[in-house]
């Protein structure tokens, strides 16, 4: 019984070698080369069994269980220590490739729209929405669809003030985007539902205007419609393009092509209607011009104004921009300064 | 349309301030664009009379003198006016007195002299932009009295900006019946007495153009006195509706003009040859004008002249020679209608713009020369003296405007207004506009009195009683739908796309003018192109219809270079145009340009700068969203580098350019380095199609490589090209991978690699099969193009 004694304890001590052996293996190779030194087929305990038939047979069970524990034991610790191992080798790669993530992106700056695009991009979602489809028109147009078809007879004083360009005596750069209401009535019948956007020219440059602006012209032709059904369209349209409730007011006014004609102006949005330098102090902003359509320019088309009748409606959308982003100077919008571009991304 | 607001409230005079008047006009649509008092913030200032002047004692252009503001004592000011004279009545600042910019008033040694105030200007008043001397006052002007009460300072000039249609508000008058009706205010108009005749001199009238002049009133005046003044509160008045005063006469008329809207004219009756006679222009005939210009009378235009000649173009301006002058002792006075059509045009045909040709152009009451006649005779007797003749009248009541008789239908009112009024407001409202209502079945006849010339029709009316029952009191409704929506094209893009798609690479959006300078534009003509001019630019760099869009993205480009960046990408969509006149191409198109780095500058890699492929992808990613069949061919245009610009073509047809800016414009165009441009026409961009669905192949895919020698002449389109010709139901895309030449490959050569993809729907390729179709290929690209595969 000595001799197992003294067995077992020897294989204790090598189970103790075999721990040290494992814990100081900082490489998943110095663990392998520790792994068959011990579990081996030549391992310094796969060799006690080996030398199990010099036991007796009562105590060939005994050191026989304990050798396998001590197998066990420390096939479980190498298991252990290479899981160990490779998370720390792992870690050791992963903290090698850190970034500054604060850096900033293998860059490609992302442009931007001109803030007229914008603008006229969410007039048009806006009345998309409510049934209106784009038309389009000549930017070189003539007198006739021009003025004439809109009741501006030659030599009419607001043919003067219309500041044109011209060509020759009959084109001309359009003052505005109504021809084009003329043009889809001499191609459709009512009922109609249109929105007009593009560039219109005046012959005028200074402070507040350019030569060069954008429209957006308006029109409903239907059997039921009304100057209240006017001032409700605008009104709704206003304060969802400017994202919240403003009093809008409607004022009588006078375009040759409407009648009745208004101008709708909205609570300063700079003040809020307590009065500034941008309202000239009224609290008010004249931002559009509007009405039904006039007999005469029915008859020009050829729609009975008895049947149908029409709303229309213009917006300067540089105008909107302006109030919208507070754009303090109308010139900067064909400038193209890209300082002043970047801040519509 | 100018006026005070005490002469607006002598002819009505509704319970509400000044602020409440200018909102009510405002929205009866009389658009109140200011309201500014007539003069500035002053305080302190009497009238004063000088008593005595002595030359100060150490100052040549200093008097001292005496003054009596009605106080306990004589004031002792010093003054340095020219004007400054015994007897004088002037406005005085006294001791504590605040004039304008808060200048206060102190007692003061002027040069050892005390002085206890200050002699006023209309300038130091606020009352004048700039004035010479004191302001000299009335003798009758009570001493003592604030200046502010005897001149009526506490006014405001209303400024209404009138649309073009409402010219019966022209006038005082006009203004105060509307705001009579707003504001349901009775009228206290001036009273026009008749002026029954003292002399019986008469200068003979005719009208020969009855259509343009259907009523010209004449009369003479005689033994006025020239040197009579312009009474201050007249001259107040004209100066509150921002006219001079330029002598008594002529005050008068413009003063009636003011008062009632009806422009006169005064000729001096010592200078008209035998008679008055209203007629078109003769070819030839000349006359110099009032402001010193002498013009060429066209034939369309109506003038008023005597037997020697044209005296005034009518209703427009008079004539220098025959005008009213200091020395003018007999007048004749003239007071007519003439027609709207017979005087449009006319001013702005030699460049003037008078207050005359203004109202007539628009209208002006046809009833009211007789009225304004009277009121201008009887206050020039006032003020001048003289005897008035009997008058003289021409006219021809067939030819006067028709006063309309409009059918108004109950009805109607609502279907255009949105709402029902009651029958008693639709008869008040008119009538208190001055129109006749009778009432009939569901409606009204109505009368429409002769100043309104902007009531023909039906909706006419109902715009005054939309306007008079206010825009604002009206509903807001949402119309029913019946207009079904439209149809979404899948086959045509939205621009938004395109514009997305730039802005995704970095492009900025430009938004140019459609004129340009031709100096710059000539650059970028192509082969024939024309410019279309413009006939009255605004400037000469504006003034050439743009053929391209080029001169704008590269003007903007040179601007931001100019201002420090040295990256730029810019787009724009908008039209170009081309052609003559009469068959005008304006098509829509989409232009870039890119300048400099690939990328704005970083840490991450290296940079490099732009060149033709970097704006190719562009175009090409442009093409790709929609289906895009295009070919780049390579051509030359003047703006293009020669070696670096291909044209490109959508079913043989040219729709656009590609390219490198030519080297030479570097200098003319002001910059230095590289950029690349390209145009297209937006439709070509647009064109998409419905996608269609194809199985997809279970089977293996292969890939086969080939890499080509060709000569150098042999341009990748070529190969492409003859690729196409290969039929094949296994071959599915072809991609060119690698361009070389150099080491290897034989002078004059250069090495191309190709991809071939290989896939069948249905079953596994054979080996071949797949090595009969690389044979053909290899074949096809040798027969065609001499391509020898390199092994």
């Amino acid at each position: 019984m000595a001799e197992l004694s003294s067995q077992l304890l020897a294989l204790k001590e090598i189970v103790e070698a075999a721990k040290t052996a494992i814990e100081n293996a900082t490489d998943a190779k110095t663990l392998d080369n520790v792994r068959v030194e011990y579990l081996g087929k030549k391992g310094l305990i796969t060799g006690y069994v080996k030398e199990l038939g010099n036991l007796s047979v009562e105590e060939r069970p005994l050191i026989g269980k304990e050798v396998n524990l001590a197998k066990q034991e420390v096939a479980g610790l190498t298991e252990a220590r290479t899981k160990v191992l490779a998370e720390q080798a792992m870690q050791a790669a992963l903290a090698a490739e850190t970034v500054d993530v604060t850096l900033p992106g293998r860059n490609a700056e992302v442009g931007g729209l001109h803030p007229v695009t914008r603008t006229l991009q969410r007039i048009e979602q806006y009345f998309r929405q409510i049934g209106f489809q784009i038309a389009e028109g000549p930017e070189i147009e003539d007198g006739d669809h021009n003025f004439t078809a809109l009741n501006i007879p030659e030599s009419h004083p607001a043919r003067a003030m219309h500041d044109t360009f011209y060509f020759n005596a009959e084109m001309l750069l359009r003052t505005h985007t109504s021809p084009v209401q003329i043009r889809v009535m001499e191609e459709q019948q009512p009922p109609l539902r249109i929105i007009a956007p593009g560039r219109v020219y005046r012959c005028d440059s200074d402070l507040t205007h350019t030569p060069m602006f954008h429209q957006v012209e308006g029109l409903m032709v239907d059997e039921n419609v009304s100057f209240t059904d006017l001032k409700g369209i605008l009104a709704d349209f206003l304060q969802a393009f400017f994202e919240k409730p403003l009093n809008v007011r409607f004022r009588p006014s006078y375009f040759p092509f409407t009648e009745p004609s208004a101008e709708a102006d909205i609570e300063c949005v700079i003040c809020g209607g307590e009065g500034c330098r941008v309202c000239s102090h009224t609290g008010w902003l004249e931002v559009l011009g509007c009405g039904m359509v006039h007999p005469k320019v029915f008859e020009h088309v050829n729609i009975d104004s008895e049947k149908y009748l029409g709303l229309a409606f213009g917006m300067g959308v540089e105008r909107l921009a302006m109030l919208r982003y507070g754009v303090n100077d109308l010139r900067l919008f064909f400038e193209n300064d890209l300082r002043f571009l970047r801040q519509f991304k | 349309m100018k006026l005070s607001e005490n002469w607006l409230r002598e002819w009505v005079n509704p319970d509400f301030d000044v602020q409440v008047i200018a909102e009510k006009l405002t929205q009866a649509g009389l658009e109140v664009d200011s309201v500014s008092p007539v003069a500035g913030d002053f305080s302190g200032v009497l009238v004063g009379q000088v008593k005595s002047v002595v030359p100060h004692p150490d100052a040549d252009k200093l008097r001292v003198c005496e003054v009596d503001v009605a106080g306990d004592a004589l004031l002792h000011i010093v003054c340095g006016a020219s004007n400054v004279r015994e007897g004088l009545k002037i406005p005085v600042a006294v001791v504590g007195a605040v004039l304008l910019g808060d200048f206060k008033i102190k007692k003061a040694k002027l040069r050892g002299e005390p002085s206890f105030g200050m002699l006023c200007s209309a300038k130091e008043l606020g009352l004048a932009e700039s004035s010479e001397g004191l302001l000299e006052l009335p003798e009758d002007a009570p001493v003592g009295k604030d200046i502010r009460d005897y001149l009526s300072l506490n006014d405001f000039t209303i400024e209404v900006d009138l649309t073009p249609n409402r010219s019966d508000c022209l006038g005082v008058a006009g203004i105060a019946r509307e705001l009579g009706v707003v504001s349901r205010t009775n009228l206290t108009p001036v009273k026009i007495n008749e002026v029954a005749p003292a002399v019986e001199t008469r200068f003979p009238v005719s009208v020969e153009a009855n259509q343009a002049c259907a009523n010209y009133i004449g009369r003479v005046i005689e033994n006025i006195n020239p040197a009579a003044k312009t009474p201050l509160w007249m001259q107040e008045k004209l100066r509150r509706s921002g006219l001079r005063s330029l002598g008594a006469v002529v005050d008068i008329t413009n003063y009636v003009m003011l008062e009632l809207g009806q422009p006169m004219h005064a000729f001096d009756l010592q200078k008209l040859q035998q008679f008055i006679t209203v007629r078109f222009a003769k070819p030839g005939e000349k006359l110099t004008l009032l402001d010193g210009q002498e013009v060429e009378i066209a034939e369309q235009t109506l003038i008023i002249a005597d037997a020697s000649g044209p005296l005034a173009l009518a209703g427009v301006m008079g004539g220098e020679a025959s005008a009213v002058t200091a020395q003018t002792t007999s007048l004749f006075l003239e007071a007519a209608f003439f027609a709207p059509d017979a005087i449009a045009g006319q001013a702005r045909s030699y460049g003037l713009h008078t207050d005359s040709s203004h109202r007539f152009e628009r209208g002006v009451d046809p009833q009211l020369a007789e009225q304004a006649m009277h009121r201008a005779t009887s206050l020039i007797l006032e003020i001048a003296g003289g005897q008035a003749g009997p008058l003289t009248v021409v006219n021809d009541k067939d030819a006067l405007p028709e006063t309309p008789q409009i059918l108004l239908r109950a009805n109607r009112i609502k279907r255009v207004l949105g709402i029902e009024l009651e029958a008693a407001e639709v008869e008040e409202q008119l009538t208190r506009l001055g129109l006749e209502v009778t009432a009939i079945r569901d409606g009204w006849l109505v009368m429409v009195p002769s100043f309104r010339f902007d009531i023909n029709i039906e909706v006419d009316l109902i715009e005054e009683l939309g306007r008079l029952y206010g825009y604002d009191r009206l509903p807001q409704t949402r119309p029913e739908i019946s207009v079904l929506p439209g149809t979404i094209s899948e086959k045509r893009l939205a621009t938004e796309r395109l514009q997305n798609l730039l802005v995704d690479r970095g492009y900025f959006e430009a938004i140019t003018y459609s004129f340009v300078d031709p100096t710059v534009q000539q650059h970028f003509a192509d082969s024939d192109i024309e410019p279309i001019k413009l006939a009255n630019p605004i400037s000469a760099d504006l003034s050439d219809m743009r053929h391209s869009l080029w001169p704008g993205l590269v003007q903007a480009m040179v601007y931001n270079l100019n201002r420090q960046h040295d990256r730029v990408r810019l787009f724009e969509v908008g039209r170009v145009f081309r052609g003559e006149l009469a068959n005008i191409d304006q098509h829509q198109c989409i232009g870039g340009l890119i300048y400099g780095d690939l990328k704005s500058e970083q840490w991450a890699e290296k940079n490099r700068k732009v060149d033709f492929f970097d704006v190719k992808a562009d175009v090409e990613a442009l093409l790709a969203l929609g289906n895009g069949k295009v070919e780049f061919r390579a051509e030359s245009h003047p703006a293009l580098h020669p070696g670096q610009s291909a044209r490109i073509y959508q079913d043989n047809k040219a729709v656009g350019w590609i390219g490198a800016l030519h080297p030479k414009l570097n200098k003319p165009l002001g910059f230095t380095g590289k950029a690349y441009v390209f145009e297209l026409a937006l439709t070509v961009c647009l064109q998409s199609d419905v996608p269609k669905f194809s199985t997809l192949s279970r089977y293996p895919a292969i890939r086969r490589d080939l890499a080509l020698v060709v000569d150098n002449s042999v341009v990748a389109f070529e190969i492409e090209h003859c690729l196409k010709g290969i039929e094949s139901d296994i071959l599915k895309a072809i991609q060119l991978f690698d361009v070389y030449s150099g080491d290897g490959v034989e002078l004059g050569k250069k090495s191309i690699a190709v991809a071939f993809h290989l896939q069948h729907g249905e079953r596994t390729m054979t080996d071949d099969e797949v090595d009969a179709l690389m044979l053909q290929i290899t074949r096809k690209l040798q027969n065609d193009l001499g391509a020898m595969v390199r092994t």
